[in-house]
């Protein structure tokens, strides 16, 4: 079973078409990267596939469950991480992390423990009842991590979630959430324009103006496009600007 | 039904939270009735005697009048607050927090209702408490009695709330909208004055005061506080509270906004 299958997927703003029929599927406990300009349609496609927007066209599954018939047992095996901060920023740690549990019907003894857990994996255990607001990006980005991870998710979706940090920071980030799929087993659907965050075994999606222009391992789509990502990127999005 | 239980419990935490940390919030709330009550009805005393009205036995004081005008007024200005709260938290992105919940978005956003109507109960019990000491003494058994009618008052404002954040679009056109919704509301009401005095002054005011919803809203608390039932206030206040509840959650949509963004 894939961590997320997309079958023809469209998407418009009213007159502007913002994806096209959109066509893959993720293969379960590895990471993918879905690559494109600013403006290709990565936030949309997030948007749809965390069920912020409805469906216009096509379907979606997450871990097997379909997101338009059954969008309660999709959206429980799916985490989010979204390019704007979500976490309240006058609330503590722990209190962001156990109003996500509750929102996700965990009890107060699971939600804790949980949450003992997270904190701990994202080594901010010390940091539990400090505001967020007191926190640096960096920081605040593994919160939002751990809360994606709070209710045990098959697959976690970070959407741009390095935008803002310094490039310390961004390494530290992509290396920890690598690390998450490496000895978690999860799934990981990881947004960027950035290919610097981009590694050769990762599964790649390269999204331009709404369209799929290529999909498959990364290495093996940089040797047919130029040999480096850098060639490989600019070869797919300028032919598409330029067919 | 547990996880449903939880989500409530989670949500209502959350607002209570947020509450606590603005203290400020809770102080103005009890300052403007309360500058109502203390000064504006001590004006008007001599001036408006108000004789004997249901569900009063006696002749009653200008300030035991508008009491429960007052209260709703509190109750008025949270469910706003709570609308004002939607449209910062969907701005902000905290909604999507909320919007990527398995459980039903319906039953979130009946939380969300329900946790703006008790936090707004506990500002109308503190302010009943300072009239009570001002000398503005309903039965205590009222004030339990009431307690049903203040929160499907309350349900019914955030409700009206929850329904006019769904039409605004940005934060900074909130203020015009508080401005052609509450004010209204409260004067066009029989909140200050008896309608049957409206209707001396103007027959189409008393008319417009007459359809006002927060009229009957006022009156099914007045008439609560002093234990008495006013079936007509119930209705109305009942059939608003479930239809705009349900226009509100019909017509919520977080990619309404990126739509018209776009158009």
């Amino acid at each position: 079973m894939s961590a997320l299958q997309v079958t023809d997927v469209s998407f418009s703003y009213g007159a502007r078409q913002a994806l096209e029929s959109l066509t893959f599927s993720l293969e379960a406990g590895r990471f993918s990267a879905l690559l494109g300009p600013n403006g290709a349609g990565k936030s949309t496609l997030i948007a749809l596939l965390s069920r912020l927007y409805d469906l216009q066209q096509g379907e979606i599954q997450v871990a097997g469950h379909c997101l338009r018939q059954h969008p309660g047992l999709a959206l429980a095996q799916l985490g989010v991480v979204f390019q704007q901060s979500t976490l309240d920023l006058d609330l503590s740690v722990e209190q962001n992390l156990r109003y996500h549990a509750a929102l996700h019907g965990m009890a107060k003894a699971q939600a804790l423990t949980r949450i003992d857990a997270e904190l701990t994996r994202q080594q901010l255990s010390e940091r539990r009842h400090d505001k967020v607001r007191d926190l640096n990006g960096g920081h605040r980005r593994r919160v939002e991590i751990a809360r994606a991870l709070l209710h045990q998710p098959h697959l976690l979706l970070l959407d741009e979630a390095s935008v803002g940090l310094d490039p310390a920071s961004r390494q530290a980030l992509n290396q920890h959430v690598r690390k998450l799929c490496r000895e978690e087993g999860l799934s990981v659907l990881w947004t960027t324009h950035l290919l610097d965050e981009v590694q050769n075994d990762d599964q790649l999606l390269i999204l331009n103006k709404g369209r799929l222009v290529a999909q498959g391992d990364s290495a093996t789509l940089c040797a047919a496009h130029g040999g480096s990502l850098t060639q490989a990127f600019a070869h797919l999005t300028e032919t598409e600007a330029h067919p | 039904m547990s996880r449903y239980w939880y989500c409530l419990l989670g949500i209502v935490r959350r607002e209570w939270l947020r509450f606590v940390l603005q203290r400020s919030r809770f102080f103005s709330a009890l300052v403007r009735p309360l500058l109502w009550l203390v000064v504006f009805a001590a004006g008007f005393r001599a001036a408006l005697g108000i004789a004997i009205i249901e569900p009063y036995d006696t002749y009653i004081t200008y300030e035991t009048y508008i009491v429960p005008g007052l209260a709703c007024m509190i109750l008025l200005f949270n469910g706003m607050q709570g609308s004002l709260a939607m449209v910062y938290d969907r701005e902000m992105g905290s909604m999507r927090v909320l919007l990527t919940s398995p459980l039903p978005r319906a039953f979130l956003l009946a939380c969300k209702l329900l946790a703006t109507a008790l936090i707004s109960l506990l500002q109308v019990y503190a302010f009943l408490a300072i009239a009570w000491l001002y000398g503005v003494q309903p039965p205590l058994a009222g004030m339990l009695v009431a307690l049903p009618a203040l929160l499907l008052v309350a349900l019914l404002l955030s409700a009206l709330g929850l329904l006019l954040s769904n039409g605004i679009r940005q934060l900074e056109n909130f203020a015009g909208v508080m401005n052609f919704v509450i004010f209204p509301l409260f004067f066009l009401s029989s909140a200050l004055y008896p309608l049957w005095k409206m209707r001396e002054a103007s027959a189409w005011l008393y008319w417009l005061c007459a359809l006002n919803p927060f009229t009957h809203a006022v009156e099914l608390v007045r008439y609560a506080l002093y234990e008495r039932f006013n079936p007509l206030a119930l209705a109305v206040c009942l059939g608003l509270t479930l239809l705009f509840s349900l226009l509100a959650v019909l017509t919520f949509n977080p990619q309404h906004a990126a739509l018209r963004r776009a158009s």
